[in-house]
């Protein structure tokens, strides 16, 4: 089996969030980037399914360089080898462009990725390789298990959960708690190094949407505290003050 | 050229944050000089097609094939491709949602559309075709061009008021051509809780964090959100610990919500937590310890044992 995991490299979950040059760009300065969280879902379970099947692994990130160390970080963790489009990963078209047009060349059984990117959280991109691909689109995926060619799923519904199947290849959008996390130990950081990164240019210049500038949201006003022993004037608060009860 | 509105059923129902989409596409049809025509795809009944006319529709278009009656991304998204090339649309506008992703992404494909997710705010026109959305998990916004010919915006839940009228929507049957491939998933079986307020959609959230101590320690926060008609959620340490259901979490890697109040109960305010609810109305947080970061980012904040405090916040709602 052949799986590719796509992984985006974004800023920290604690980062606080900072434009810069007339608020049209992240102000990267002193921002860790780090393999998006859902991801790191869909790379845990693509290295379960390896240590199972035989399976090989490879990651792609559509990014610039400075997206290299979150690469090498998921090879340290158990893929094979890794592809970098060497391209800045601006709306989900263009992004599931890229991915599409590896994915053709190499028949992957199985593409997984996190639900959405904790940047931009469009969620969208499975769906569109999917539809690129001509083959099923999934997520979000909390549980998977493959037999022989046929996928068995989980996916979270609003206030439940589905159970599905479908047969290979197929394009997933993961979440927790389809496997755990993984870190790389010592080993596989210094065989990180010697595993194959192939950068590649992009395939396709589809950009249908392009983001003009940057806002952060306006601030909260001060807390209003309110004494523990009259805490029933809260509700009054609500109802009245706030209006929302 | 109508603006395309799907419209997403619960039970037969159009669901809240359907309504909201029908009125945010009813004002861009507005502002665009056309009419807006809702989808609806499944089983409901003619009074409630109809009712998608309070929020702005002139007419639904509606799909009933026995096939379509269970959510379907895939084949739902074949069905409003259809319908937007019958209607010559070029918006399309539908709630962000687990169906409206597995919708909007398969969409896109098929349209080549250009598109914006998380939409906060209704398209400034005068340059384009200007959207305002929600990014960096409520952190930040961002004001997108979208330049493909077909536009397609997912508007994040409880961000728009609809203003209801008495207008009445004309209904017309669609039927949609589906293929196999339409329907390559099978569901074998759906867990859903049946009866309760659905989070995602939940006006009012009590929230709950470790600060419950347990699972059996969770009546108190369903009995305040019981008084209240509120959903129940809790931070993702909670689900972590299977006290409660992942469908609960909120935060950075759970939900997304925007809720017109957010109470959060012994919840300390990690930054992670108040990514997936900043974008509420209003925040109140209780929380023994007067050092919780949470009450940093409150409208209304009590220090105090939450097992002394909501009880008695139920018995004051009771008292209304």
């Amino acid at each position: 089996m052949k799986i590719l995991v796509c992984v985006t490299s974004v800023p920290d979950t604690t980062t606080k969030i900072a434009f810069t040059d007339n608020n049209t760009k992240l102000n990267k300065a002193g921002v860790t980037f780090i393999t998006g969280p859902y991801d790191d879902y869909a790379l845990a379970r693509a290295v379960e399914l390896k240590e199972k099947t035989g399976a090989t692994i490879t990651v792609l990130n559509v990014g610039e360089a400075d997206a290299e160390p979150v690469i090498r970080k998921c090879l340290a963790i158990g893929a094979d080898d890794a592809i970098r489009v060497n391209a800045e990963p601006t709306d989900a078209y263009f992004v599931s462009e890229q991915i599409a047009a590896i994915a053709k060349e190499a028949n992957y059984d199985l593409i997984l990725m996190g639900r959405e990117s904790i940047d931009f959280n469009g969620g969208q991109v499975h769906g569109i390789v999917g539809e690129m691909l001509g083959i099923p689109s999934i997520s979000p995926v909390m549980l998977l298990d493959i037999d022989g060619d046929t996928a068995k799923i989980t996916r979270e519904i609003e206030g439940g959960k589905e159970s599905l199947e479908a047969k290979l290849p197929l394009v997933l959008g993961c979440q927790e708690p389809i496997a755990e996390w993984k870190i790389p130990n010592m080993r596989g950081i210094m065989t990180a190094r010697t595993k194959p990164l192939k950068v590649v240019e992009p395939a396709g210049t589809d950009k249908l949407t392009t983001v003009a500038s940057y806002e952060l949201p306006a601030p909260r006003g001060a807390v209003k505290m309110i004494p523990a022993d009259e805490a029933e004037k809260l509700i009054q608060l609500l109802h009245t003050e706030a209006k929302v009860i | 050229m109508s603006v395309l509105i799907f419209a997403e059923l619960d039970e037969g129902k159009i669901k809240k944050s359907a309504q909201e989409a029908i009125f945010y596409g009813a004002k861009v049809a507005q502002m665009l000089g056309t009419s807006a025509t809702a989808i609806v795809i499944g089983q409901a009944s003619d009074d409630e097609l109809a009712s998608a006319g309070r929020f702005g529709a002139t007419n639904v278009l509606h799909a009933s094939d026995a096939k379509l009656t269970e959510p379907n991304g895939m084949a739902y998204a074949t069905v409003v491709a259809q319908a937007a090339q019958q209607e010559g649309s070029k918006v399309i506008v539908l709630a962000k949602s687990s169906l409206g992703d597995a919708m909007t992404a398969r969409l896109a494909g098929k349209l080549k559309a250009g598109l914006a997710a998380n939409v906060v705010e209704l398209p400034e026109l005068s340059n384009g075709f200007r959207v305002k959305s929600s990014i960096y998990t409520g952190k930040a916004f961002a004001y997108n061009d979208l330049k493909a010919d077909v536009k397609i915006l997912a508007i994040k839940k409880n961000t728009i008021t609809p203003e209801e009228t008495e207008a009445s929507a004309a209904v017309k049957a669609f039927s949609p051509t589906l293929n196999d491939a339409d329907f390559s998933i099978s569901v074998k079986s759906t867990d859903k809780s049946s009866g309760d307020i659905l989070l995602p959609e939940a006006d009012l959230v009590v929230s709950a964090g470790r600060g419950l101590k347990g699972p059996e320690n969770w009546g108190i926060v369903e009995d305040l959100a019981k008084a209240l008609h509120a959903a129940t959620a809790c931070s993702k340490p909670v689900s972590d610990l299977d006290w409660r259901p992942h469908s609960e979490h909120v935060g950075q890697t759970g939900l997304k919500i925007s809720p017109n109040l957010y109470i959060a109960c012994g919840i300390s305010g990690a930054i992670q937590h108040l990514a997936g609810v900043n974008s509420s109305k209003v925040i109140v947080v209780i929380n023994k310890d007067p050092d919780a970061p949470f009450f940093k980012s409150a409208d209304y904040g009590i220090v105090g044992d939450v097992f002394d405090i909501l009880p008695r916040l139920t018995k004051a709602v009771q008292a209304l």
